[in-house]
This record gives structure tokens, C-alpha cells and sequence, in this order.
């Protein structure tokens, strides 16, 4: 199974030079998608100064790792890179990044959704929002719940 | 065994982690909230709604009915907002 990169850090990460670590000298892919997960300054109708991203050291590597093995299963990759900043990030700073290779589009378009639904909802990660009335912890999203059913493969199916 | 709490169940509690002895009787991770629930009112406001809590035993996602046996690190927190 092709190795995957995964890294929880405090340090910026930058989308194109992890693009160029999982390209280079590579000429099997066709497909690259990248997502970039960044700080914005308003949610839900109310303004957003910073978060701050604390988590679970050991199990949040772990569960990222299961599900990256999880899509490499379901889809055929080239090549995946994962990265999850924790600590406090303030409006437009990067949060996460999701790369995906494959030979054809599909896969890694489907690939990298998976794996944001997932990390939403199944990595031990939580948001501390700063806002003008002080700091509250960000509640989870039903939406969000929902895009991660749906790659349960017996919802698929029915 | 070693509890670990985060985000507001953190909070709540005012540890981050602590170890404990439960008795024999506490069998699921069920039976383990509601023990802890009992043991303070810092404890009690942060299991205070047993459905919204999500548990982790030794790093893997577990369900209420999950029995605590054997278990070396259980973690307590709150939905996942991560991503």
C-alpha cells in the first residue's frame, strides 16, 4: 500500500510544497486534489477574532491513520498527505490540509472528500472560538454528521 | 485505569487527567460516566447530558454499552469539531 503522510503540527504548513513532495519525480499521476481548511472570521452569524484547536496527542494521528488506510482501500491513490495544525490560529491561517493522488480525477476528488467528512467528525480535534462576547466551544455540526454518513457503505447502498 | 478530559468536559471537571479505581459494578463506559457523575458537582455538570459524550478507550472510538475491562486509558470529551 503506497505510504501516506501525516502530520499533527503547531507550524504552518504550505499547500504547494506538499503538492511538489508528493509529485516529484512521479510521472503514474494524473490527479492531484488539494484541500485547504482555513480560519474565517464569522460563523453562524457572529465574528470569529481566533480558535483555538486542541486535541487528543496519540489517538488523533491514530484515528487519521485509519482512515487514510481506510480511502487507500476504497479508492485507488498514488499518494495522500494529511496535515492537522493544532494551537491558536487567527483569521486566515491554514487549519488542515488534505492532498490526494490518483491516476484519474475520481478518485481523488472522492478521496479527499471522504477524508475531511471524516475529520471533522471522527478526529479528536475541538474548536475554542474567540468571539466580541468571549470564548465558547464550537458545537458540532448535524450537516456535518450527515456528509460523513454518507460514505457508510450500507447508506450508499440503500 | 488513566481518565483523560477535553475540551469542555475539561473544563468542567478542572483536570485534565486523573487516574481512578471504579468498583466492580461500573462494567460499561456507561456505568463509568454515571459514576463519575456522582463524584462531585464539577463532575456532575460535565456529564449532566450522558448523550452528548463521546468516549475513547485506549485511542479507539467505543459506544456506551462498551465494556471497560482491560481497559489502560479511557478519554472523555465532547463532539468532534476538528477539520
Amino acid at each position: 500500500m503506497m505510504a501516506a503522510t501525516i502530520r499533527l503540527q503547531r507550524e504552518d504548513f504550505d499547500a504547494a510544497t506538499e503538492v511538489a513532495a508528493l509529485t516529484r519525480g512521479r510521472t503514474d499521476i494524473g490527479a492531484v486534489v488539494t484541500f485547504s481548511g482555513i480560519c474565517r472570521d464569522h460563523e453562524g452569524g457572529h465574528g470569529v477574532s481566533a480558535m483555538t484547536l486542541e486535541h487528543y496527542p496519540g489517538m488523533a494521528e491514530e484515528e487519521i491513520a485509519r482512515h487514510v488506510a481506510e480511502a487507500q482501500a476504497r479508492w485507488p491513490l498514488q499518494g495522500v498527505t494529511v496535515i492537522h495544525r493544532y494551537g491558536r490560529m487567527t483569521p486566515g491561517d491554514n487549519i488542515v490540509l488534505v492532498v490526494t493522488a490518483s491516476a484519474h480525477r475520481q478518485a481523488a476528488f472522492e478521496a479527499a472528500s471522504f477524508l475531511m467528512d471524516y475529520l471533522k467528525t471522527r478526529a479528536p480535534f475541538w474548536k475554542l472560538e474567540e468571539r466580541p462576547d468571549g470564548k465558547d466551544w464550537v458545537a458540532a455540526k448535524d450537516s456535518d454528521d450527515d456528509a460523513a454518513a454518507r460514505w457508510v457503505k450500507d447508506n450508499a447502498a440503500s | 485505569m488513566k481518565l483523560l478530559y477535553f475540551a469542555w468536559v475539561r473544563e468542567r471537571i478542572g483536570k485534565t487527567e486523573e487516574e481512578v479505581a471504579p468498583p466492580a459494578s461500573v462494567g460499561t463506559v456507561a456505568d463509568l460516566v454515571a459514576w463519575l457523575a456522582g463524584r462531585g458537582e464539577e463532575y456532575a455538570y460535565a456529564f449532566e447530558n450522558p448523550k452528548v459524550i463521546r468516549a475513547a478507550i485506549d485511542r479507539k472510538h467505543v459506544q456506551p454499552d462498551t465494556p471497560i475491562a482491560g481497559a489502560r486509558e479511557i478519554a472523555f470529551f465532547p463532539p468532534m469539531t476538528g477539520g
